[in-house]
């Protein structure tokens, strides 16, 4: 069985999609791709797409899972490299892709993942330094 | 073309872009008809388990078009009306195939009666929007 290989790239999951994919694969690498966060522990996952030229509702709806499968799970997804063509039929389509954080290209989106789990991590701390004063 | 797997599915998808390069069609409006080829064969495969695709070059008034029809001898639809509204589905998908396929292409026309099948058939001009 064909299957997409998911690259771990310090607290982020990298995949790139070169091939169109049919409903089986997509549904592997959904699967695999939640596998791997709760395996790894990985805070963000960038789905980069410039080699598909189809995006029907289907793969909108796995892209949409994965995003919110991964939400539950502590990861922020973003996808990248969207074909200018690809985004105008989605849109018609009446797919927003709504959930789903989106960028350019793979180093825009590496930025953008960086920003999503910086600003989290010092919230946290900002919370616990607000316990402590309570406590005090 | 027989589609009976959802393998199908991608060599039918090339078959089409086949014939839409070869008219001469943007990138943007084979990317919709592509599509939404997609969504219909997906529908077919899905409530009545395969069919069969026939694509076709025509022309009217010295323009090109691609025209698919799809046949399928599956349940058939009973209320056409829902069916192309947005969000409608019995299965358990988003139900943007088939309104979502008729935005995407220049004409759709779908023949439907409850037991006997179904057909639809779309055309995307060369120039189409």
């Amino acid at each position: 069985m064909d299957r997409i290989p998911i690259l771990k790239l310090g607290p982020f999951l990298l995949v790139t999609i070169q091939v169109d994919l049919y409903d089986r694969l997509a549904l592997n690498l959904e699967n695999d791709l939640i596998t791997m966060v709760s395996k790894t522990g990985a805070r963000g996952v960038l789905i980069d797409i410039s080699a598909v030229s189809i995006v029907d509702s289907f793969m909108g709806r796995i892209l949409g899972n994965i995003a919110s499968m991964s939400g539950i799970m502590d990861a922020q997804t973003v996808v990248v490299g969207m074909q200018p063509a690809v985004a105008i039929t989605l849109v018609e389509l009446g797919l927003t892709l709504q959930g789903v954080h989106t960028a350019l290209d793979v180093e825009k989106g590496m930025e953008l993942l960086q920003d999503k789990i910086g600003p989290d991590y010092l919230q946290e701390q900002d919370e616990e330094e607000e316990l402590d004063d309570r406590t005090e | 073309m027989q589609i009976v797997r959802e393998q199908d599915v991608v060599l039918f998808r090339n078959r089409v872009r086949e014939y839409s390069t070869k008219i001469g069609m943007s990138l943007v409006n084979q990317t919709k008809l592509i599509t939404a080829a997609s969504e219909l064969v997906r529908n077919m495969l899905k409530y009545a388990n395969g069919g069969q695709v026939v694509i076709e070059i025509i022309s009217k008034s010295a323009q090109n078009g691609v025209r698919l029809t799809f046949t399928d001898q599956g349940p058939g639809i009973a209320d056409i009306q829902q069916a192309m509204q947005d969000g409608f589905s019995t299965g358990k998908s988003l139900g943007l195939g088939l309104p979502g396929a008729k935005r995407l292409v220049n004409e759709f026309d779908i023949q439907s009666k409850p037991g006997e099948g179904t057909r639809v058939t779309v055309i995307h001009w060369k120039h189409g929007r």
